[in-house]
C-alpha cells in the first residue's frame, strides 16, 4: 500500500486508566475514502480509541499519525482544524439552540473571527455569515433536515437528533468522520436511512469514515473493512464477512464452546 | 400568528426579523428618547438606574446566560469600573477616555478572574468568584490613598474638557442621554456578538463543552473572553454608576450587590438580552413597590427589618419554581397566547426531560 493512501494510522496504541488497560497495543491503518468499522462487545475499548483520536484522552503508549504527522501532540481543540469531525455515542448537541444554529457552530473554524469586526458586525462579517449559511444549507439539503431547520434541539425526537449531529459534523467539511454508534437508538427504518447516508458520505462527499457500530447488518452493508476488538485488544481485521466468520470474534460475542457446554442442561 | 416568508439569508441575519420588531423597538426608542420631557425628575433618575444596571446585567447575562459560567462576584467588576472612573475623573481625564479605561481595566481583571473558570465549574466557580469579590471589597477598603477607604470617595460631574473647550454634564437629562446612548451601544454590540461566531461559541460552551471542543472551539480562550467582555460591560456600568451616585464606598460593592446582580439575571430571564433590562427594571422598581405597599401592611410586617430581602427571596423562589425562564420567558408565553388565540395549549412550552446527556468528561 502506498504511503499517501493512508489517512490515519495507529501503532501499538495503549491507554491505561489506573489498573485498567482499556486499549492494549492496537494498530490499524485507515485508508483514504474507506468506511472502517470498529466492533466488539461492550467495554472492548472502541469509544476509547475514538477519544484517543479526538485527543480527549492522552495515550500512555504508542502513536497516532494523521496524514503522516503525529496527532498525539496536537491539543484537543486543534483536532477539528485538521479535518477530523466526530459524533458522540450519547448525542452532544447544543440543546438550547436551533438545528440551524447547531450547524452554524459546526462551521466555527471555517469562519474568520475578529472580535472587533463582530462587535460592530462589519460588512465582512455579514458576508461571511451568508457564506456560512450557504454551506450549512447544502448540508441541510443533503440530510433532508429542511423541516427541522428552526426547531430547538431540545424538542426534537431522538432519531432526528442523531441526524442533526451527523449534519453538524458534516458542516465542518471534514476529511475524516468519526461516528460513534450512528444507529444506536434508531428504529429499523432510521437505521436504513443512516446506512444510505453513510454510503453517500463516502461516495459523494469522498469523506473517510471511521465508526463504532453494533448493528451487524449496518456494518456489513457499509463497511469496507472491520476491526474487531475485545478487552482492549485487536481480535481480527478484514472484510465484514471475514471478521464475522473469525472464531475469536464469535467467541468474544458468544463465549467459547466450553463456556456454553457448562450452561447446557443434561438431556433428561 | 405571524408567518414570515423568507426569501433571503439576510432575513435570518438581521436583528429586526420583521416589521413588527421594527415598529415596536422603534416605538420603545422614541419613548426612551422622549423620557426627559415626559418623566419627572424622580422617575428619570430611576430610568437612568435601570439603564446602568441593564448594562451591567447585559455583561452578566453574556457570562451566565450565554456562556453558562456563573459569577457570584460581579459587584467587584462594577467596583473596579466605578473606582477607576472616580480616580481618573478626579485627575481630569475626559469622560470618553476614562470610561474606556474603566472598561479595559475591568476586562483585564475579568480575564484574570476567568482563569479559575478554565478549571472549575458550577458551584465551585461561584465560590472562586465570590472569594475574589471579597478580596476586591477588602482591597477597596484598605487602599485608602486611592479609594479613600471606608470614608468613601466623592465623584465629580461627568466632564470632557481640554482647557476651555469641551462639555460638562451636570443636568439629569444630559446624564440620562449619555446612559441611553451607552446602553444602546452596548446592547447592539452584544447582539452583534451573539449572531456572530464568537456568540455561537459561547452558547456551544454553555450547552456542551466536550462537543464545543470537538468543533474546534478553544475553550480556554472563549471562557476568558466571555469573562473579559462581561467584566468590561460591568466596568462601563460601574463608571456610570459612579457619576450617578457621586459618592463611592466599598460597602456598595459587597456580596449583597453581587447577589442582586445575579438575581437580576435570573429573574429577568437567563439566556435572553431582554432579560437583562427586564431584570434591571425589576431590581430598581421593587424597593419602590415595597415602600408603597409597606404602609398598608400591619406594623409587625410592614416595619419589620429585612422586609425587602424577604420579598426578594420569595420572588426568586417563585421564579425558580414557576417560571425558570424569568420575566422574559413569561412574556414570550403571553405573546404566544395572544398570537395563537384561541388555540393556545397549556403544554406548549413543556419540554420533555432529556436523560441522555453523556457523563461529562471532566
Amino acid at each position: 500500500m502506498r504511503a499517501d493512501e493512508i489517512l490515519l494510522s495507529a501503532q501499538d496504541l495503549s491507554v491505561r486508566f489506573g489498573g485498567v488497560l482499556a486499549v492494549n497495543k492496537v494498530s490499524f491503518e485507515l485508508r483514504r475514502g474507506e468506511v472502517f468499522t470498529l466492533i466488539g462487545p461492550n467495554g472492548a475499548g472502541k469509544t476509547t480509541v475514538f477519544n484517543l483520536i479526538s485527543r480527549i484522552y492522552q495515550p500512555t503508549g504508542g502513536r497516532i499519525d494523521y496524514l503522516g504527522q503525529p496527532l498525539t501532540t496536537v491539543p484537543p481543540h486543534r483536532v477539528a482544524g485538521l479535518g477530523i469531525a466526530r459524533t458522540f455515542q450519547n448525542i452532544e448537541l447544543f440543546e438550547h439552540a436551533t438545528v440551524l444554529q447547531n450547524l452554524l457552530i459546526g462551521r466555527h473554524l471555517r469562519h474568520s473571527r475578529r472580535l472587533w469586526a463582530e462587535l460592530l458586525f462589519l460588512p465582512a462579517v455579514r458576508e461571511a455569515e451568508r457564506q456560512t449559511r450557504r454551506k450549512v444549507e447544502e448540508v441541510i439539503e443533503f440530510l433532508d433536515l429542511q423541516h427541522y431547520r428552526d426547531t430547538l434541539v431540545a424538542g426534537l425526537p431522538y432519531g432526528v437528533r442523531k441526524v442533526v449531529e451527523l449534519a453538524r459534523a458534516l458542516a465542518m467539511e471534514p476529511r475524516l468522520l468519526l461516528l460513534d454508534e450512528p444507529s444506536s437508538g434508531l428504529n429499523a427504518e432510521e437505521t436504513g436511512d443512516m446506512a444510505f447516508w453513510i454510503q453517500d458520505i463516502q461516495q459523494l462527499l469522498g469523506i473517510t469514515v471511521l465508526m463504532v457500530e453494533h448493528d451487524m447488518s449496518l456494518v456489513s452493508r457499509v463497511s469496507d473493512r472491520v476491526l474487531a476488538m475485545s478487552q482492549g485488544e485487536v481480535l481480527a481485521l478484514g472484510t465484514p464477512a471475514e471478521v464475522q466468520a473469525h472464531p475469536g470474534v464469535i467467541e468474544a460475542y458468544l463465549g467459547s464452546a466450553d463456556d456454553a457446554s457448562s450452561l447446557r442442561r443434561a438431556v433428561a | 400568528m405571524r408567518f414570515i416568508f423568507k426569501t433571503s439569508y439576510d432575513q435570518d441575519i438581521a436583528l429586526a426579523k420583521h416589521g413588527g420588531h421594527r415598529f415596536w423597538y422603534g416605538l420603545l426608542l422614541l419613548a426612551l428618547a422622549a423620557a426627559p420631557w415626559t418623566l419627572d425628575e424622580y422617575w428619570l433618575a430611576q430610568l437612568t438606574f435601570v439603564l446602568i444596571y441593564g448594562i451591567v446585567g447585559l455583561g452578566l447575562m453574556l457570562l451566565a446566560g450565554f456562556t453558562g459560567l456563573f459569577s457570584l462576584g460581579h459587584a467587584a467588576f462594577l467596583g473596579v469600573g466605578a473606582y477607576t472612573e472616580a480616580v481618573l475623573a478626579a485627575q481630569g481625564w475626559p469622560f470618553p477616555l476614562s470610561i474606556a479605561m474603566a472598561a479595559l481595566l475591568s476586562a483585564a481583571v475579568g480575564a484574570v478572574v476567568g482563569l479559575p473558570a478554565l478549571r472549575v465549574k458550577g458551584i465551585y466557580l461561584g465560590l472562586a468568584t465570590l472569594s475574589f469579590a471579597f478580596i476586591v471589597e477588602e482591597g477597596l477598603a484598605r487602599w485608602e490613598s486611592v479609594t479613600g477607604g471606608n470614608a468613601g470617595k466623592m465623584v465629580g460631574a461627568m466632564q470632557a474638557r481640554i482647557g476651555d473647550w469641551g462639555w460638562t454634564v451636570d443636568s439629569a437629562e444630559g446624564f440620562y442621554a449619555v446612559c441611553l446612548l451607552l446602553a444602546i451601544t452596548c446592547t447592539l454590540a452584544v447582539l452583534n456578538l451573539l449572531r456572530a461566531p464568537t456568540g455561537r461559541a459561547f452558547v456551544a460552551i454553555r450547552d456542551s463543552e466536550i462537543s464545543a471542543q470537538s468543533m474546534g472551539i478553544h475553550l480556554a480562550y472563549y471562557k476568558t473572553l466571555s469573562f473579559a467582555i462581561s467584566a468590561a460591560l460591568a466596568g462601563i456600568g460601574g463608571a456610570l454608576y459612579a457619576h450617578k451616585i457621586r459618592f463611592l464606598s466599598p460597602d456598595q460593592f459587597s456580596v449583597l450587590q453581587s447577589i442582586d446582580l445575579l438575581l437580576m439575571v435570573v429573574i429577568g430571564g437567563p439566556g435572553s438580552v431582554h432579560g437583562a433590562f427586564l431584570g434591571a427594571a425589576f431590581l430598581i422598581t421593587m424597593p419602590q413597590l415595597i415602600a408603597l405597599v409597606k404602609d398598608g401592611l400591619p406594623a409587625a410586617i410592614g416595619q419589620a427589618p429585612g422586609l425587602q430581602g424577604a420579598v426578594y427571596g420569595l420572588v426568586l423562589i417563585a421564579f425558580v419554581l414557576f417560571e425558570p425562564l424569568g420575566i422574559y420567558g413569561r412574556w414570550v408565553k403571553v405573546r404566544t397566547w395572544l398570537q395563537l388565540f384561541p388555540f393556545y395549549r397549556r403544554g406548549l412550552f413543556k419540554r420533555q426531560k432529556a436523560f441522555q446527556k453523556s457523563d461529562r468528561l471532566k
